[in-house]
């Protein structure tokens, strides 16, 4: 038996309100499933598992707010259930457990125990009733079906959404209020804690425009690669040979990690900044890291992120090039210890050869956390970007 | 041919479109069992013979496969033949000629030859004619890529088609079902072009989507007055062109009603209607609000008595049950 716990996504989160429970007890679930919408100062987010095995029983009811790490869930392993000890619910150890709503009291909340019901349950719904509840997030079980044989149909979806009109998952996916307030504090304890260095250098990239204008003349829109992506392998390949700007400080120090997971920083339309992990960039190809980096940015703006996403960034890339500045210095987001900011490419007189010659160039900055590294490593950590970016087909 | 609106029989629309197309084309001559001197076994082509005379009105021997043979060498060599066949049931008999002749000859010539041969032919049930005459089997050759099928089942389209199917540059097959043959109704007088590629929506309506063609769609537009007297508003489509499927319209009355039922006179296995269900299935399965009904005939050789008969086919009452299952219960 495991616990499903309020995940942490984010340096700063300390409680987060259980939203609605995508998955039903006796539904099996394997490791990387969506069991759960969480609301954050971030937004709703959808939580996924690390395990695999059936959901027991519910221990926390949606609206709940409750701190980090505390048992949401019981995670059978799939044997047929011995006996679910009487007294689940813990009293969660949190320094700040007292700011917020205190778990739900000596009784667990579990769905009321009319039948067992049998392990695949599924409510007979229509799939036009199942596409539409889902993107609606309204939750089949809950409804009456006037169909045929009893089901679901789209006309009851339809009622149903009629009648919970002000549904938070559905209705507020973002708090742009809350999200300021995570940037803010995010942001000063970074500026507080971290000694930022900052590097900077420009990049010639005409071999690297020059190359996707080659490979994205053959093909349609949609397929094509954006200069982001280069930038993304750049950063994850001189990574591998600069495990010093990859993990987090913790009070035990420096930490680096294995998994290279690149943080993209998304801004939201109507204010705010996410940046949510792609992860393992360093084994992607570049292909795929366009297709995750097109995914991400959808799902951020409409605010369907996953958990492993927010929690999971090993360093940030930031690109303000679209708005049209040369060159940005950002601010590491804790307890990654580095940042690395892209500019717009522009034309500029460059020296090569001998010659002076027009050339697209990209001012390339990297902030680094001191604490983790040095300056001197930090230029190699960048000239070597520079290096991989005049060599697009390597990317 | 007369000037006025005028109250005409499906039989006379079928006359009157070769008639005019003998008139308009001398490469067009019709030839078939019985369609001269007796005038037709449907009485089509009724004073034709004496119109237009033995060169252009042909009475063949009784071998389908050596006539259709014979259409298909005529239009080889520049004529445009309309060869009648006289029930689905022989059609069997010159498959050959169809499928390995006619529906292959412009591929397997590179496109230099092409075959412009319309063959007619009756079929379905309702007249006693017993499982030797009785069958629907235009479904099958929906099959054969090369083959276009056509099934008018309006006056409209009982008088027009014929001229699309002469101008077509491949071989055309028009089913006429055989109770539609004394159907009468109003036709102006005016020439309108029709079209043999699309299907098209007989009455609108936007609970439940009826698919249908042929023989069954009087059926289905009765079934759809009941429905309405029910509250329901079926949406009947006549498919008019069995291949190529027009799939297009299906899938748009699908994605509005979210519910279908197909209405076919062929048997279910294996068949048109499975192919309809198929093609919905794959293009509208998220939007469908209930599994997608059929009625088809009995899975038996159609029976002789006029009561089993009757039984064996789809009727009016079973098609609102169908269409009333898609709905709720």
């Amino acid at each position: 038996m495991a616990e499903f716990l309020m995940p942490s996504l984010g340096a700063d989160m300390e409680a987060g309100t259980l939203v609605e429970w995508l998955k039903q007890p006796g539904d099996r679930v394997k490791r990387g499933d969506v069991v759960a919408v969480v609301e954050t100062q971030k937004g709703a987010i959808e939580v996924d598992i690390f395990e695999d095995g059936i959901i027991e029983r519910w221990l926390v009811e949606p609206g709940t707010t409750v701190p980090v790490g505390t048992p949401l869930a019981l995670i059978g392993s799939g044997e047929p259930a011995a006996a679910i000890p009487a007294s689940i619910p813990r009293v969660p150890v949190s320094a700040s457990a007292s700011e917020v709503p205190p778990a739900p009291g000596p009784q667990p909340w579990v769905p009321l125990p009319i039948e067992p019901k049998p392990r695949s349950h599924r409510p007979r719904a229509s799939p036009a009733a199942r596409r539409w509840a889902a993107e609606r997030g309204i939750a089949l079980d809950a409804l009456t079906g006037s169909g045929p044989r009893g089901a679901i149909v789209l006309d009851d979806v339809e009622r149903a959404v009629a009648s919970l009109a002000p549904l938070p998952t559905a209705a507020k996916r973002l708090d742009f209020g809350e999200m300021r307030r995570a940037i803010a504090a995010a942001m000063s304890r970074s500026k507080r804690e971290i000694p930022h260095y900052y590097l900077s250098t420009t990049v010639d990239l005409t071999r690297a425009l020059a190359w996707l204008e080659t490979v994205n003349a053959t093909r349609p829109p949609a397929q094509r690669l954006l200069l982001a992506a280069l930038l993304l392998r750049a950063v994850a390949g001189a990574l591998g040979k600069a495990p010093e700007f990859n993990g987090y400080y913790t009070a035990e120090g420096f930490q680096p990690t294995a998994g290279i997971h690149i943080g993209a920083a998304i801004a939201i339309r109507g204010g705010g900044l996410i940046a949510p992990a792609i992860h393992d960039v360093n084994r992607l190809s570049l292909d795929e890291v366009m297709a995750r980096l097109r995914d991400l940015v959808a799902r951020a703006r409409s605010g369907a992120l996953r958990s492993s996403e927010l929690s999971d960034p090993t360093i940030t890339v930031t690109n303000l090039g679209e708005r049209g500045v040369e060159a940005v210095f950002g601010i590491i987001y804790p307890p990654q210890v580095a940042l690395v900011g892209f500019g717009a490419p522009v034309e500029r007189p460059w020296a090569a050869s001998g010659q002076v010659a027009l050339r697209r160039v990209l001012t390339a900055t990297l902030a680094a956390d001191h604490r983790a590294s040095d300056g001197h490593r930090g230029a190699l950590f960048l000239a070597d970007i520079d290096r991989r970016l005049q060599n697009p087909e390597a990317l | 041919m007369t000037d006025a609106v005028r109250e005409i029989t499906y039989r006379d629309a079928v006359r009157e479109a070769i008639r005019e197309a003998l008139l308009a084309d001398p490469r067009v001559f019709l030839m078939g069992e019985d369609v001269g001197r007796y005038g037709g076994c449907y009485a089509v082509t009724k004073g034709l013979l004496d119109e237009f005379g033995p060169e252009r009105i042909r009475d063949t021997p009784l071998s389908e496969s050596a006539f259709v043979g014979a259409g298909i060498g005529a239009a080889l060599g520049g004529m445009r033949p309309i060869v009648e066949i006289m029930t689905v049931n022989f059609s069997l008999l010159a498959l050959d000629q169809i499928v390995n002749n006619a529906a292959t000859i412009r591929h397997m010539s590179g496109g230099q030859f092409s075959v412009p041969l319309v063959i007619r032919m009756a079929t379905g049930a309702g007249r006693q004619l017993a499982a030797q005459h009785s069958h629907s089997l235009e479904g099958w050759y929906a099959h054969i890529p090369g083959l276009k099928v056509v099934t008018p089942a309006t006056l409209d389209d009982a008088r027009f088609m014929l001229t699309a199917a002469l101008a077509d540059p491949n071989p055309v097959l028009i089913f006429e079902h055989v109770m539609l043959y004394n159907r009468s109704g109003v036709l102006p007088p005016d020439t309108r072009p029709v079209d043999i590629h699309s299907a098209i929506v007989r009455r609108p309506g936007k609970d439940v989507t009826v698919v249908t063609y042929g023989g069954t769609l009087f059926k289905t537009l009765d079934a759809a007055a009941e429905l309405a007297k029910d509250g329901i508003e079926a949406e009947v489509i006549d498919l008019r062109v069995l291949r190529p499927l027009d799939a297009e319209t299906v899938l748009a009355s699908v994605t509005k009603t979210r519910r279908a039922v197909i209405v076919d006179e062929g048997w279910r296995s294996g068949s048109l209607s499975a192919e309809i269900s198929a093609r919905i299935m794959e293009g509208a399965f998220w939007e469908l609000d209930a599994p997608v009904g059929r009625v088809c005939s009995a899975e038996v050789p159609i029976p002789y008595p006029h009561h089993l008969e009757e039984a064996a086919l789809p009727q009016a009452a079973a098609i609102v049950a169908a269409a009333k299952a898609t709905m709720s219960g």
